[in-house]
């Protein structure tokens, strides 16, 4: 096992010994030196993320925070060229300025952790990729990055990309970044492609429980050429008190019924295309019988703010799953969860985040085993203070497993990075 | 074109050429084994015909189990191997090796699954672009990314090259457009990166293999993603007195908000070629002619046509036409289309140009193309992606005369390094392949270069799949001068000779 050492150098250490390099070159001089120690560490940003992934085997604790600011934003060029981790929410607010947006819609986890928001920085969510609402339409995270810049484990500043949309010069890194939790790559530079904010959006609610028409309004939705931007079910669960209260008081709008389950789809655009998609779609979906509603653009931001907040489940100890399956098997899934587990679906029946109470950690054994059936994955976002690892916390087969050994090898040969961060080797 | 640097043959596999043929009939249908003169032949080039080379042998296997069985014999045997689709690159990457089988996939060429409900079609790699679309477009549905070649070129080729298209802005290329992959490893090992959900969990490794030019595994099925057709899809056809006009407005268009489904830009030299070409009635006044093409419902696109009218008229447009029905549409288009072929008519040979550069630098690119034309005394013309910053500049020349020969390829590697130095890069969309395989050096430094090789390395341990594409041989580099020197200090002190 590694021990914590000495770097000799001039990079800032705090109180609790974590090192703070001020630009890329203080990162590689650490990790080079790192490299030679053989001493793994842990990488950070401003922590809003560090509890999801498994607890790091290392002896040291480097945190890029200090590596932040926006280097070149080119609104023509639908760009943006950051520090690594620049906080996501002065991202945003420099876009927005310029009518632009992060398309794939950041999720804010810090609800779920200590209820509070934070978005954290753009590097730590770059490695997770995990993209919210809109991904179905928009492409996730991995879909927005043009280039990086990093350092791997050899302590080499190395890069990939650029800042044009085509380019297909050299192996594209880039994804290969996205989703590794730190254990490639040292994340010090980040272009994003950004594109312009809708004007407006609505929202359609469709009251409804029974999982067969769920889906086949997702079907319908999802094969519109009217296109949505949004769509999710979450049902009213009464047989779980606690998650039915949170449901009704952070779903709690003007036009929207309490105590029903329904589901809901977001139509973004200028006023009129809006209301051209929304009559096709009732049209395509046969609404007419339907008992719905509609929430205007004040109800319709909030709404779906507070799902990519994951709200209903605010500071939540119990474990909480993020499933993806591939939507035509979704109903099954839903008729399993209604009397085990609270949830609700998001990207038009794709995606699924799921409760497991704390006492219930082999149940998160069997839904995994469905996850694989249903040719998706699940993974343990958080876990509750009971979870003692025994199920996997990620899903990889043995193949994928050997072959994402290999990788890492080729970027951090000592496992100096993040090591065992998502699986035990890499 | 020039004498093309590839890696050392090795003796002692073409000395076993019959001792190789016999085994690989044993690992698939005798017939699927090709090894005589006239029936390597065909197999001799792919899109890029300046470069020829005969290879060992040519496989054409039926299944996935078939080429992993024939990959693990060439890896135990260190056999090299090429893997080849429809054989339309641009860029070499298919180019055969004398000491190396050629791995074709022509006879994987069906789809397995159109699933609607999952909006995602399973195919196997040498069922075409253009095949996907034509399976679903009954049902209103198409698949997104669209190459030229989107008639001949395969999927699995597409995979290959992460290709795109004109629609590449709003709806990406490849890699956007693609759920799972099936692949085959050097060593024989079959492996499923995705599938039909999105955002495999873990090391995104479909995603390192799209654009990996046939270097890392050989793609033996792929999941596509499909899309519903537009209601409505239009297009507009606009003239500029000038190229900073029309490049000012492309550029307006885009940071007003709007997202075009497509945008090409085409200068005076291409219009003229073109309109002669294929009488697609574009305005031979203009300096340069930009066609937008907008989709979504009818409302959104008159809305949204009505922005662009505004914008062009602004930087002031010469002329300004709408497409008021599918068949004009498709006019607007034909001679975009046409543009390769137009200038196959007006020389010899051409050589197409493939590089990115920020959609601003349009004008400032042009001009230097400008200036170049005529240090070198060869016509060029030129056609740009405006909406996602490729260029295609198309140089003419005439083959037979070995100076221009020279001149084009010196002129076309100072058109990339002018789309680095305008903080683009050297391939935008048509591959690195052999072609561009000296000027990664321009965009890329030892540490760069060095981390793709490990990568390289540790899914290919002994070099043995498609070696000698995208990565500089070090004894080309050094000979041609082509390394930048750095502070005086070699490029490559390291670099494995891959």
């Amino acid at each position: 096992m590694s021990t914590k050492i000495k770097i000799n150098s001039q990079i800032f250490q705090d109180s609790n010994n974590i090192y703070y390099p001020k630009d890329e070159v203080e990162v590689s001089d650490l990790i080079r030196e790192l490299y030679k120690q053989d001493s793994p560490t842990e990488i950070i940003g401003n922590n809003s993320k560090s509890f999801i992934g498994n607890k790091t085997q290392s002896a040291n604790t480097t945190s890029l925070s200090k590596i932040s600011g926006i280097i070149d934003y080119r609104p023509e060029e639908l760009y943006i060229k950051i520090k690594a981790c620049t906080p996501i929410h002065e991202i945003e607010k420099v876009l927005s300025e310029n009518s632009q947006e992060l398309a794939f819609e950041p999720i804010d986890f810090g609800y779920i952790k200590d209820g509070k928001s934070n978005k954290g920085t753009i590097a730590g969510y770059l490695s997770c990729n995990y993209a919210g609402s809109r991904r179905f339409k928009v492409g996730s995270v991995r879909d927005h990055v043009l280039g990086f810049k990093g350092v791997n484990g050899k302590g080499d500043i190395i890069k990939s990309g650029g800042t044009v949309v085509k380019n297909v010069t050299g192996y594209d890194l880039s994804k290969l970044i996205a989703g590794s939790f730190g254990t490639l790559v040292a994340l010090t530079e980040i272009t994003l492609k950004v594109l312009p904010k809708k004007d407006s959006s609505k929202t359609v609610i469709i009251y409804s429980n029974n999982f067969e028409q769920i889906y086949d309004l997702f079907n319908k939705l999802s094969s519109s050429s009217s296109e949505i931007s949004g769509a999710v079910f979450i049902p009213e669960q009464s047989n779980d008190k606690e998650f039915s209260s949170k449901r009704n008081n952070v779903f709690k709008f003007n036009d929207l019924k309490s105590k029903v389950s329904f589901v809901a789809f977001r139509v973004e655009g200028d006023q009129i295309s809006i209301e051209e998609k929304i009559n096709n779609l009732k049209k395509e979906l046969e609404l007419n019988n339907s008992d719905i509603s509609t929430l205007d653009v004040y109800q319709s931001e909030p709404f779906w703010k507070k799902i990519n907040n994951l709200e209903v489940f605010e500071k939540t100890e119990h474990n909480l799953i993020r499933m993806v399956i591939p939507p035509a098997n979704g109903s099954k899934l839903c008729k399993y969860l209604e009397n085990n587990h609270s949830y609700f679906i998001d990207w038009c029946g794709s995606l699924f985040w799921i409760e497991v109470n704390s006492k219930k950690e082999e149940k998160i054994k069997d839904l995994k085993k469905m996850a694989n059936d249903f040719g998706g994955y699940l993974t343990v976002i958080k876990t509750s203070s009971e979870y003692d690892y025994g199920e996997p916390i990620f899903t990889v087969d043995k193949v994928r497993l050997m072959i994402s050994e290999k990788v890492k090898q080729s970027f951090d040969p000592k496992r100096i990075l993040n090591p065992g961060k998502m699986y035990r080797g890499v | 074109m020039s004498e093309l640097a590839l890696p050392k043959i090795d003796s002692s596999i073409l000395n076993r050429k019959t001792e190789i043929v016999k085994n690989l009939s044993k690992l698939t249908d005798k017939e699927n084994v090709l090894s005589e003169a006239d029936e390597l032949r065909p197999y001799e080039t792919d899109a890029l015909s300046v470069y020829t080379q005969t290879p060992l042998a040519v496989v054409l296997p039926e299944n996935t189990e078939e080429v992993s069985e024939i990959l693990k014999y060439c890896h135990s045997e260190n056999i090299k191997v090429v893997p080849r689709g429809a054989g339309t690159g641009l860029s070499g990457g298919a180019l055969p090796l004398q000491d190396a089988i050629l791995l074709g996939l022509g006879k994987f060429n069906k789809i397995l699954e159109i699933d609607y409900e999952n909006k995602c079609v399973v195919t196997q790699p040498g069922v075409t672009n253009l095949g996907i679309t034509h399976a679903v477009q009954n049902k209103g549905f198409y698949y997104a990314p669209d190459p030229s070649s989107q008639l001949a070129c395969s999927i699995g080729g597409n995979v290959a090259e992460n290709s795109g298209g004109v629609h590449s802005l709003k709806y990406g290329t490849t890699t956007n457009n693609i759920l799972g992959v099936q692949m085959v490893m050097m060593d024989g090992t079959i492996c499923r990166f995705g599938g039909k959900s999105f955002d495999q969990e873990g090391y995104d490794l479909m995603g390192l293999i799209c654009g990996s030019e046939g270097l890392l595994g050989v793609v033996t099925e792929v999941t596509v993603k499909i899309l519903k057709t537009p209601e409505v899809v239009r297009a507009a056809l606009i003239g500029f007195p000038s190229i900073k006009e029309g490049g000012d407005a492309a550029s307006e268009i885009i940071s007003s908000g709007i997202v075009p489904a497509g945008m090409e830009i085409m200068d005076k030299a291409l219009i003229e070629a073109t309109d002669n070409f294929s009488k697609a009635g574009y305005p031979r006044d203009a300096e340069l002619l930009l066609i937008v093409e907008l989709d979504g419902t009818t409302s959104e696109v008159n809305e949204l046509i009505k922005k662009v009218e505004a914008i062009c008229k602004k930087n002031h447009c010469s002329s300004l036409k709408l497409s008021n029905s599918e068949k004009e549409r498709l006019s607007f288009w034909a001679g975009r289309k046409a543009a390769f072929p137009a200038c196959g008519a007006m020389a010899p040979d051409y050589y197409c140009m493939d590089g990115s550069i920020p959609r601003g630098k349009l004008a400032e690119a042009l001009l230097e193309i400008k200036k170049l034309s005529e240090k070198y005394e060869l016509p060029v013309a030129n056609c740009f992606h405006a909406g996602d910053g490729n260029l295609h500049p198309l140089i003419m020349f005439d083959g037979n005369d070995k100076e221009q020969l020279r001149k084009t390829e010196e002129f076309g590697s100072e058109i990339l390094k002018t789309c680095v130095r305008l903080g683009g890069v050297i391939t935008g969309e048509h591959g690195v392949g052999i072609e561009k395989r000296e000027l990664m050096c321009e965009m890329f430094n030892d540490n760069d270069i060095q981390q793709q090789l490990s990568i390289k390395k540790s899914l290919d341990e002994k070099n043995l799949l498609n070696p000698g594409k995208v990565y500089p041989i070090l004894r080309k580099c050094a000979e041609e001068g082509r390394v930048h020197v750095h502070k005086n200090k070699d490029k490559f002190p390291d670099l494995p000779r891959f």
